[in-house]
């Protein structure tokens, strides 16, 4: 309520003191990859406007994406594609208000994580 | 909107260590968030001791034998210590709860207590929950009916009735509402999950006959569809109740008339 008239009165502490948990820390994740989503289509953009452009730019983008820290990138963008997705799967199953029971949702949440994390494995080896 | 820090008024600086009771042996600390409106300081984290021999099990309990025995400035509010009244809701340990209901030996380490998160604070531990009550008014918490009133009482079945259990049961202790990220940068306009719950319960009331209405009040970007399904309200319900499964139904009820 840090907007509302609160007079003297403090702001009593909230991020800092609350105790994250799979459900927040998973529902977060998916605003954080889909923001990097954004910067990561941009490179790809990128790459393909150099390749439009001459040789010479293409050669200098695409060595800075197939370098270490570009290719580190583009492995966490994989992984962000394949978290958002599996992340909007999740809220599919969720909009048609089923497994939201705690048991439920915390194995939904582990399935995204691991899901996420097999499914980039799996785009590495076949690509 | 989001806003990470605390306000420059509400910044926690250090506290002060009251002394250990003489001659105990078993002895538990407690960092405890202060606040008092009379002397224009910021709010402190003050630690006790607390003789666990001579202390009952729950976290009350430890706050009453600290006003009794300690400090009898320390302020937090407690009614009915079986957790049925909803007074001694509290940050307690990283998540919301009742103190009354909430073991000591559910806790590892030190009990650490702060008032219920991103709310404006009273005195200590006492949240101002004026705009909660309000926001819980504003959807009607009460039997809308337009057709005559029955000889009797308004009938229902027992099929019925049964939707109401699970809800019916909230004491309103706002633990749930003040747990939700999105409640604590939107409570200006996203109702909350407590208030929604109990829109939830009276829409799928057989009795009511204020459905549409109750529908068409929530049709609005912020009351009902700030919410995104982080779940800290069902995982933090003293009363275990699943609030985040009656807004996901609320939003399907909004879906389905349409379609």
């Amino acid at each position: 309520m840090a907007e509302m008239n609160r007079g003297s009165r403090p702001l009593s502490p909230h991020l800092s003191i609350y105790r994250p948990q799979l459900t927040s820390i998973s529902s977060i994740l998916v605003r954080i990859t889909g923001n990097a989503l954004i910067v990561g289509a941009l490179l790809v953009v990128w790459w393909l406007l150099a390749a439009a452009t001459s040789p010479e730019y293409f050669a200098f983008v695409d060595g800075l994406l197939t370098s270490v820290f570009g290719k580190l990138v583009m492995l966490g963008s994989i992984w962000a594609l394949w978290y958002h997705t599996l992340g909007g799967v999740r809220h599919l199953i969720w909009d048609n208000a089923r497994g939201l029971d705690l048991d439920s949702a915390y194995k939904l949440g582990w399935a995204v994580v691991y899901g996420s994390g097999l499914l980039t494995l799996l785009t590495i080896v076949i690509l | 909107m989001v806003q990470l820090r605390l306000p420059k008024n509400s910044r926690i600086r250090t506290g002060k260590t009251w002394p250990k009771p003489e001659g105990a042996t078993n002895l538990r600390k407690f960092s405890i968030y202060r606040w008092s409106p009379d002397d224009g300081e910021n709010p402190r984290v003050d630690t006790y001791f607390v003789d666990m021999d001579s202390c009952g099990p729950m976290v009350l309990d430890a706050l009453i034998k600290i006003k009794n025995e300690i400090d009898p400035t320390l302020t937090f509010r407690r009614s009915c210590r079986e957790g049925i009244c909803g007074s001694c809701a509290m940050n307690i340990d990283g998540i919301n709860t009742l103190a009354c209901i909430y073991g000591m030996d559910e806790i590892k380490g030190d009990v650490k207590i702060y008032p219920l998160p991103h709310m404006p604070v009273v005195k200590d531990l006492i949240p101002d929950l004026t705009h909660f009550y309000a926001q819980h008014a504003s959807i009607m918490p009460w039997l809308e009916t337009k057709t005559n009133r029955p000889a009797k009482e308004w009938k229902q079945s027992i099929e019925d009735r049964k939707k109401l259990d699970g809800l019916y049961e909230c004491v309103m202790c706002a633990s749930c509402s003040t747990s939700c990220p999105s409640y604590w940068w939107n409570s200006d306009r996203y109702l909350g999950p407590a208030a929604l719950l109990h829109a939830y319960r009276w829409i799928i009331d057989s009795r009511d006959e204020a459905t549409g209405e109750r529908l068409d009040d929530l049709e609005d970007p912020f009351k009902l569809y700030r919410c995104h399904t982080i779940m800290n309200c069902t995982k933090t319900c003293p009363k275990g109740l699943n609030p985040a499964k009656s807004i996901a139904e609320i939003k399907k009820m909004m879906v389905e008339r349409t379609v």
